[in-house]
């Protein structure tokens, strides 16, 4: 179990993810989801992650908790969705109390709480749970990004250093990648960050979302008017 | 087999259920009335007269029941075969009824939660064959799958009480291993989806193509509709199993096809109304999508409130009772975690004040009082969670029956514990419109990482995440930080009075329709 394969990437999530839309309730594509969730790729599917979950309930004895330690890390990685809680409520509780599921749970916690401070230290002492699936730093640092553009229409370096969990040069070169790539400003003076304007930050920005009635709900109605 | 004893006349048999057997109830006996009931009904399917079907079913049924069969089951099938020429079918519909009154009345035992099971597969596969040229009321197809679903439930739960359990049981349960199987129920339901396209029919019907909403589902050029709407209610059944299951994500995307905005076939049937809202509301509460289910809540409950008196005669009168409250129980979660008391209705919301108005006050407190009355309101009102495996025969025997509740129950109050701070940023938010982040953190008795820690979440769990990935916020009260002042933005949701509009739009052009047919007469 748990086979790291170099699958053409393409073909292997075209696949399961037809497998999961038609025929989910098969226990016989177990083995190919676990393939695709143990495949060291970019992909994410939390349609695939939550079927098989949904399979390893049905079929306890076939759990991998490998695999569900992996789902759970790549769900922490599509924070700010609440994926890892909806893993979580397809998790037997006794599997939950096992060592690696009890630290997952208290990262998603203090990610979940904005505590990014206390996430950076835990998963620091957790790291071979972490590094199991590239791109899991970067992840995080996306969303601690996210939570900031939410709140902050200007920070301070060093909360922003400690939500990233960078300083100096590095912290600098991720300010400058998102200065090109995300809109960010350093201001000149005290060095703040000003974030891009967005609804939650800057509240004029803020479009009426109650009025927006579909086309095609009007269109029902053009017989009537017409 | 049929026997023509006058039992009218006698008072009902009881069926002791504990004696296990020893009773006067004769399954062979065919009352008058039972006999006069079957042929009819046979009759009215075979001449597709939809009315007098769902009269039958709705009044007739259940007067007979509760005169001659209160404490008994319906006699059996091979009894009253012969008045109905032994039609397969027929028989299969029956027995589903049987099963129906028998769940509904008495106790089942294992053996017949067995048999009522693979009457389902029979039935169902009869369906799925294609072969039925019925034309069956909505109510009628609904009861089916609701029932269906519900045994699966009731069977999951009988299932995992082990402890007191007899051998025969036990070794009944290992041999049945198939029947209640979550795969095979999860596949019927598939099934019925796909075979019936129902959801290309959806597809279509959105676009004038094809007639389904508009005539209720029912087949008006002398085609069945049973496919077709069993595959549509499928689809809430499928949503519904796997709300037990603990999967909202995947619960929400097999209710997908139906526009909950509008009237459809799943307000055709009270049952299937409530059962829809009420398990889309469960799911989003649990995917933290307060609004959604704040909204939804409130158009059921004031629908309920202004028609419950329509269906005080009906079997499921209690049922709609119950959900009722259920629902006034989930409002009341979803406002607590997400105050937005302008998008309740008048009438739901003093209902709401007089049920759990205190109630709601205690829980803003976030104290261990609070979250024990998060707790009550969510056991009461939460579905019967199943555990779907089957059960380890091993081990020492245990009930396992609670182990699922108890899950959904603990990740639920989690997610309410991780809100704890808000409720009290928002109480200071309320008061001023900007404050330093040092003032702040001096009135809420922490330091200030402490505090932008606490910030964080708010705006984290105030802002969902939608089904298309948008996030959307549903804070009344809301908030930005400039280095170290923080400004609070106070927000207005508009009221929604497009729908209102299309509605009565629709509603105005209806009643025009019927003045109009009135004339030609």
């Amino acid at each position: 179990m748990g086979v790291e394969i170099q699958s053409p990437q393409e073909q292997s999530s075209y696949t399961v993810e037809q497998l999961v839309a038609l025929n989910p309730f098969n226990p016989e594509i177990l083995p190919d989801l676990e393939n695709y969730v143990n495949v060291t790729s970019q992909t994410y599917s939390l349609e695939v992650n939550l079927c098989l979950l949904r399979l390893y309930q049905f079929e306890p004895e076939r759990m991998n908790t490998h695999i569900v330690a992996r789902i759970l890390v790549k769900a922490l990685m599509a924070m700010p969705t609440p994926d890892f809680s909806l893993c979580l409520f397809l998790i037997p509780e006794r599997v939950q109390m096992e060592e690696q599921f009890k630290s997952l749970i208290v990262l998603s916690h203090y990610l979940e709480t904005g505590r990014l401070q206390q996430f950076w230290d835990e998963a620091a002492k957790n790291r071979h749970i972490l590094e199991a699936v590239p791109g899991f730093e970067q992840a995080i640092q996306a969303y601690a990004s996210h939570l900031l553009s939410l709140s902050y229409q200007k920070v301070p370096r060093s909360v922003l250093a400690e939500a990233v969990n960078m300083d100096g040069a590095s912290l600098d070169k991720f300010i400058e990648q998102q200065v090109t790539n995300s809109g960010w400003i350093v201001e000149k003076e005290g060095g703040s960050i000003v974030l891009p304007q967005n609804e939650f930050n800057h509240p004029e920005l803020k479009k009426n979302t109650g009025e927006n009635v579909p086309l095609e709900h009007i269109a029902r109605i053009f017989p009537i008017l017409g | 087999m049929a026997s023509n004893y006058e039992y009218e006349e006698g008072p009902a048999a009881s069926y002791e259920r504990e004696s296990g057997g020893e009773s006067e109830y004769d399954p062979n006996i065919v009352a008058d009335s039972v006999k006069s009931f079957v042929v009819h009904m046979y009759r009215h399917i075979r001449e597709k007269n939809v009315y007098e079907i769902h009269q039958m079913c709705e009044t007739s049924f259940q007067s007979i029941s509760e005169r001659l069969f209160k404490e008994t089951p319906w006699p059996s099938v091979e009894a009253i075969a012969p008045y109905v020429d032994n039609d397969h079918v027929f028989c299969l519909l029956y027995r589903e009824m049987w099963f129906r009154h028998l769940y509904a009345r008495l106790s089942p035992t294992l053996k017949q939660r067995i048999d009522s099971y693979d009457n389902y597969c029979s039935l169902f596969q009869v369906v799925l064959h294609g072969v039925v040229n019925m034309q069956l009321p909505n109510q009628w197809l609904w009861d089916m799958v609701d029932e269906f679903v519900y045994q699966f439930q009731s069977f999951c739960q009988f299932r995992a009480k082990l402890k007191n359990k007899t051998e025969q049981e036990i070794a009944l349960l290992r041999q049945h291993d198939k029947a209640w199987n979550v795969y095979g129920v999860l596949n019927f339901l598939q099934a019925l989806v796909e075979k019936s396209c129902i959801i290309q029919i959806l597809e279509h019907d959105k676009h004038g193509l094809e007639q389904f909403t508009a005539t209720d589902g029912y087949d008006y050029s002398g085609g069945s509709n049973v496919l077709k709407v069993l595959g549509y209610f499928s689809m809430v059944g499928l949503l519904r199993v796997h709300c037990l299951l603990g999967d909202y994500h995947t619960a929400l995307k097999w209710l997908q096809p139906i526009d909950i905005t509008q009237q459809g076939v799943y307000t055709s049937v009270i049952g299937c109304h409530i059962a829809t809202i009420y398990h889309y509301g469960f799911a989003n509460l649990m995917l933290r999508r307060y609004l959604d289910s704040v909204r939804e809540f409130n158009k059921i409950l004031l629908y309920i409130f202004k028609t419950k008196q329509y269906h005080q005669k009906s079997p499921q009168y209690e049922q709609l009772l119950k959900k009722n409250e259920q629902m006034y129980a989930l409002l009341a979660l979803c406002l607590s975690l997400c105050p937005q008391p302008k998008l309740v209705d008048d009438s739901v919301s003093s209902q709401l004040r007089d049920k759990y108005g205190e109630k709601m006050m205690r829980m803003l407190r976030y104290d261990d009082e609070a979250f024990g009355i998060y707790d009550e309101l969510f056991s009461y009102a939460c579905p019967k969670f199943i555990t779907p495996s089957p059960p380890c025969f091993e081990e020492p025997l245990v009930n396992y029956n609670q182990d699922a509740y108890r899950l959904q129950l603990k990740m639920f109050l989690y997610e309410v514990k991780q809100q704890q701070l808000l409720s009290g940023v928002r109480t200071f938010l309320k008061v001023y419109s900007s404050i330093s982040l040092a003032k702040l953190a001096n009135c809420m008795e922490v330091d200030e990482p402490t505090l932008r820690t606490i910030l964080l979440t708010y705006k984290h769990k105030t802002h969902s995440v939608d089904s298309d990935g948008r996030i959307i916020s549903n804070a009344d009260i809301d908030f930005y930080i400039n280095n170290d002042m923080i400004y609070v933005v106070e927000s207005k949701p508009a009221k929604r009075y497009g729908d209102f509009f299309l509605r009565q739009i629709a509603k105005l052009e209806g009643v025009i329709n019927d003045m109009d047919r009135v004339k030609l007469e």
